[in-house]
């Protein structure tokens, strides 16, 4: 594709038609989503259980996360440990609405039998009891005080990681921190923010987090089935939307610029680009798109709490963009799906125990073990993921990266690629 | 063995002859003292009991211990014909008699005849205070040290003059020094005499012992209290400073009953509610009582009916706390003694605050020297070799569990930790030429690979840990002379295995060294470093150089992880405890220079243990603030403390 977007040409075609993936992916997630409406329980015939779909609809805000992962990665070359973190915080932004909203609710409704009407300031010491109460507190700490407010949480969960991504890319961009150090720090920062959450006066209650996210404040008589459905449709729509804007974005001269910054930095700088600015709108484009997931994530999954931020996830998402092949958008979707998935099946206990004997493989144990390898295994053997298998129906060869680098570089062009 | 049954006639016939019985003992001049009072032996009460006990702990015999030790535990019976006392014991047959001068036999007589003395237990505790003074001047040291230990653990002011009389007899040094430090201690306590406590209380000033302030806080107890008129005694307060805020000031007027209680929303709501007569109260609707402000003119209206209490005015409130003092009162002690023990507290404040500093750094020092531990093996993979390893924290801890391992085969502790070092160097040195050979050694120059590939490994070789030793922490146990640690002073103390990591961590900073600087292999290893073909030219083998370096570093990182599991416990996760931190070390010191790692670790084992400091309640947050400090710090340094320069930064 660097190929076709580098060669000048009179007229840029539409996007679709420079990306056929696009189309095709768009096509098979109305599909997917088509099919799965039809078996689900809601609106269905009830082959696929609530439990199930919501599994698929978490997958899909997962698949989300990791595009945007690739954009980063395998797209600009910035290998950040923390998307999961800016995921993590959009749950937290959705989850403290869903809490505050539907706890108001409970609230009301119990103080209305009393004497007197209750004052706002009744119901809100009613509301901070019953949510602080499991970290000894009864008071509203300060963050919570746009809680109340469904469109301010909604620009939270946009605005909180677009604003922490773009402080913390502008802090480690402009010191020039760069390839494992930026990775480090990365890490560092996932860590300092689930340990920050993990204290009971972070504000956040502590190690329980937000819990009861699943109950839609307002729509309480509509059944679980019809909900789980709902928001299925709200992820595929985030999928297909962010897929459309990541795949506009990696197109034209801006993607070519971010994919010149991957391959050669310093080459881009003295070309005159601001380099920086550059890592800086995509650090904090996929920031954004991980906020927006985890919005919709959390309310799928229930609950939310500062292990899900622990710098292990981020690490996960970013074995899934290797499992399924960075670079390639497509990729990307597939090795979220297909990983998280089989984890799902495999940690879930469905999948059948191997007895070699003297020994029984029990999969819940034997899983990460599995799974680490296999990471090991794709870095070494397959560096272009399950997404590379594609390469084989279509005319796309990447250069066979086996060659000494001719540049010093991280991904430079190397020797037998120059050749051909 | 025929002795027994003769006594046993014996004693028939002189129960026969109570005559002889009495003629025995009743001379004794311990029996004289216990006649005088028998009365009030005899009756037993708490109340009264007093004067023969002093007889008894005063009359400088020298049976008097025994008499009262025996008295205390119930051996004491009384011959109700006679009135005499003696000591007895149950036996066959009868009492089992004994006299209370010389503790000789008597005999055995019948039960009937005798009266058991059951001191209650106040009458018992009497007894023991009186036993003290004999247990002080005991011949054995360490009945003399109990008594002391036993006095400082619960003190009365009984003991007081017993203490004083046992400190010059004290001829053990040690002895003497608690003996008087306790005297002095028992005067600011017990003492009448004002001087003398206060003398006391200035000869602790700057004494950093727990003992000293727990005497003295009891002191300087206060309460704030008001009243028209200042009376003897008291200090003034001033109402507005710290001490009082107006609020304060306030409500301890209402709580003396000088002033009206405010009235608050609660009081408002139980007021409107009590009064609601349909649907309106005080005739506003109920339903419109939705805000504090319609709440209160309500309330203000019951009010005005005389049906609630009036609001209080703030200018009633400014009037109430014009008109009355308010004064600290000094609760447990006269006012010279407590202003005096609190200028001694305060003197003593300053040495533990200094003191604690020490300890501080001591603390410091030693987290520091752990961190150096955790990343000296990544200064050698990540800073020397440039190679990531995200697997680094799992070979911590393999090391830890192999030295587990190690001690269930060996029990004796100083062994199994001798034997379990070289072992875990074996085991982590074979893992990482291992891993250096299967995954690294394809990945060099591609350094988010390895990122990744290693953190493939770390989370396998973290499941494969879990799989094999369980969840459950595991102990790796510290021989008995690591046990327990060097008391400087009461605040001052670190333990022997901190001192132990300390020194670990100063051998591998040499051992570093001299590798790197002084051998064949170090020479090789710089030589690959900056420039693997020029090396592969002079002859060096890069390969097998990388793999050497590689392994050695996983070495070193087995050996810090038998330390690290002395310290903490030994799970599956204690790697990646340590992962991020000893990162950060390398990176904050700066790659590629030992020295720098160590003032990394110095620098982030200090902060650490400064925001914990600060923070003491919540080492989580000593963790978050101390990563965002780093982060900025590298805003700052990005190379690090000590920062490369020239072509070596390049390489």
């Amino acid at each position: 594709m660097v190929e076709m977007t580098s060669t000048a040409l009179p007229r840029r075609k539409p996007l679709v038609l420079r990306y056929p993936s696009v189309a095709i992916f768009l096509i098979i997630l109305s599909l997917f989503t088509a099919v799965v409406t039809i078996l689900g329980e809601g609106f269905g015939i009830g082959v696929i259980s609530t439990s199930f779909i919501k599994t698929l609809g978490k997958t899909l805000c997962l698949c989300l996360a990791a595009l945007a992962m690739d954009l980063v990665w395998g797209y600009t070359g910035i290998l950040s440990l923390g998307h999961m973190a800016f995921f993590g915080i959009g749950g937290y932004a959705i989850g403290m609405w869903l809490m505050y909203a539907r706890t108001e609710i409970i609230v009301r409704d119990s103080l209305a039998a009393a004497a007197l009407p209750p004052t706002p300031q009744e119901i809100s010491d009613g509301i901070a009891t019953q949510i602080f109460g499991v970290v000894g507190t009864s008071e509203f700490p300060p963050i919570w005080s746009l809680a109340h407010s469904f469109p301010l949480q909604l620009a939270a969960v946009v605005l909180v990681p677009g604003l922490l991504a773009f402080v913390f890319g502008w802090l480690a961009f402009r010191s020039r921190v760069t390839g494992v150090y930026l990775s480090i720090l990365t890490q560092a920062m996932t860590l300092a923010l689930s340990l920050y959450l993990f204290q009971n006066d972070s504000g956040l209650r502590g190690n329980n987090g937000l819990s009861g996210l699943q109950n839609l404040p307002g729509l309480e008589d509509v059944p679980q089935s019809t909900v789980s459905i709902l928001f299925f449709w709200a992820s595929a729509l985030a999928l297909g939307l962010g897929y459309v804007l990541c795949a506009w974005v990696v197109s034209g001269k801006f993607g070519s610029v971010i994919r010149a910054i991957r391959d050669d930095e310093s080459r881009v700088r003295f070309l005159g680009y601001s380099v920086e600015a550059y890592k800086l709108f995509i650090f904090t484009f996929t920031a954004v798109i991980c906020g927006i997931a985890g919005a919709l994530y959390y309310p799928q999954a229930g609950i939310i709490n500062p292990a899900e931020i622990a710098p292990i996830a981020s690490i996960y998402l970013a074995v899934w963009v290797a499992i399924g092949g960075r670079g390639r958008l497509y990729g990307a979707v597939i090795g979220a799906a297909f990983v998280s998935l089989l984890s799902t099946w495999f940690t879930g206990g469905q999948a059948p125990d191997i007895s070699v004997g003297f020994y029984t493989i029990q999969w819940v144990d034997w899983w990460t073990i599995l799974l680490g390898l296999s990471f090991v295994a794709v870095t070494l053997f397959a560096p272009r993921g399950v997404g590379g298998l594609i390469d084989r129906f279509t005319e796309r060869r990447a250069p066979d990266r086996h060659g000494a680098d001719l540049g010093p570089d991280l991904g430079s062009l190397q020797e037998r690629e120059a050749d051909k | 063995m025929m002795l027994p049954f003769k006594r046993a006639v014996l004693a028939l016939l002189i129960l026969a002859a109570p005559t002889l019985l009495q003629a025995q003992s009743a001379e004794a001049p311990v029996q004289q003292v216990l006649q005088t009072h028998a009365d009030v032996i005899v009756k037993s009460s708490r109340k009264t009991i007093g004067p023969a006990i002093d007889a008894l702990a005063t009359s400088g015999l020298p049976e008097a211990q025994v008499v009262l030790e025996r008295w205390q535990a119930k051996d004491m019976w009384v011959n109700k014909e006679t009135g005499l006392f003696v000591f007895a014991e149950k036996a066959d047959g009868g009492l089992q008699l004994f006299d209370v001068s010389d503790g000789s036999e008597i005999g055995i007589a019948d039960r009937k005849q005798f009266k058991q003395l059951k001191p209650n237990s106040g009458i018992r505790g009497m007894i023991a205070s009186a036993l003290v003074q004999f247990r002080l001047n005991d011949p054995n040291p360490e009945n003399r040290a109990d008594a002391l230990t036993a006095i400082e653990r619960d003190a009365e002011a009984s003991h007081l003059a017993a203490l004083r009389g046992a400190i010059d007899t004290e001829d053990d040094a040690d002895l003497k020094a608690r003996k008087e430090r306790l005297e002095r201690l028992l005067t600011i306590r017990f003492d009448e005499d004002e001087a003398a406590r206060l003398a006391a209380i200035e000869s602790f000033a700057g004494d950093l012992g727990v003992d000293v302030r727990a005497t003295l806080n009891p002191l300087v107890a206060s309460e704030i209290q008001t009243a028209q008129q200042i009376p003897d005694g008291a200090v003034a307060v001033e109402v507005g400073s710290d001490d009082l805020t107006r609020e304060q000031a306030y409500d301890l007027l209402v709580e003396a009953g000088l002033a009206p209680a405010l009235v608050d929303t609660a009081t408002v709501k139980e007021a409107l509610i009590a009064n609601i007569s349909g649907d309106t109260v005080a005739g506003v609707q109920v339903a419109s009582l939705n805000e504090d402000a319609a709440r209160a003119a309500a309330y203000q209206l019951l009010a005005d009916q005389g049906l609630a209490d009036p609001l209080v005015t703030q200018n009633e409130i400014d009037k109430a706390i014009e008109s009355h003092s308010f004064f600290r009162v000094y609760v447990g002690a006269p006012l010279p003694v407590a202003l005096a023990a609190q200028a001694t507290l305060q003197d003593i404040e300053t040495q533990v605050a200094l003191n604690q500093t020490a300890d501080l750094v001591l603390d410091a020092l030693s987290l520091a020297s752990i961190y150096f531990l955790a990343a000296i093996g990544l200064a050698i993979t990540f800073g020397v070799m440039g190679v990531i390893n995200m697997a680094h924290g799992e070979f911590i801890m393999m090391g830890a569990y192999t030295g587990y391992v190690v001690q269930l085969f060996i029990p004796d502790l100083t062994l199994s930790i001798l034997v379990a070092i070289p072992c875990a160097f074996m085991v982590t040195f074979g893992a990482g030429v291992l891993m250096e050979r299967l995954v690294i050694r394809w990945l060099y120059h591609r350094p988010l690979e390895t990122l990744l590939a290693t953190f493939g490994v770390s989370i396998a070789l973290q499941q494969l840990a879990k799989n094999i030793f369980g969840t459950q922490a595991r102990p790796l146990t510290a021989p008995a002379w690591l046990d327990g640690s060097m008391v400087i002073n009461d605040i001052v103390s670190i333990s022997y295995i901190r001192i132990a990591i300390f020194i670990l961590a100063l051998l591998f900073l040499a051992l570093f060294l001299i590798v790197m600087n002084r051998t064949r292999l170090g020479l090789e290893v710089r030589a690959v470093t900056q420039n693997p073909r020029m090396a592969a030219s002079m002859g060096i083998n890069p390969d097998r150089i990388n793999m050497l370096t590689f392994g050695f570093g996983s070495g070193i990182a087995g050996i810090a992880g038998v330390a690290i599991g002395l310290y903490a416990k030994v799970t599956s996760e204690m790697g990646s405890d340590y992962i991020v931190q000893s990162f950060m070390t390398v990176v904050v010191g700066g790659v590629g220079n030992i020295w720098g790692t160590l003032l990394g670790a110095t620098m982030v084992g200090t902060l650490q243990k400064g925001i914990e400091w600060l923070n003491p309640s919540n080492t989580l947050a000593a963790q978050t603030y101390m990563i965002l400090f780093i982060i900025l710090f590298i805003q700052f340094r990005p190379r690090g403390i000590i920062a490369l320069k020239g072509r070596a930064a390049e390489a």
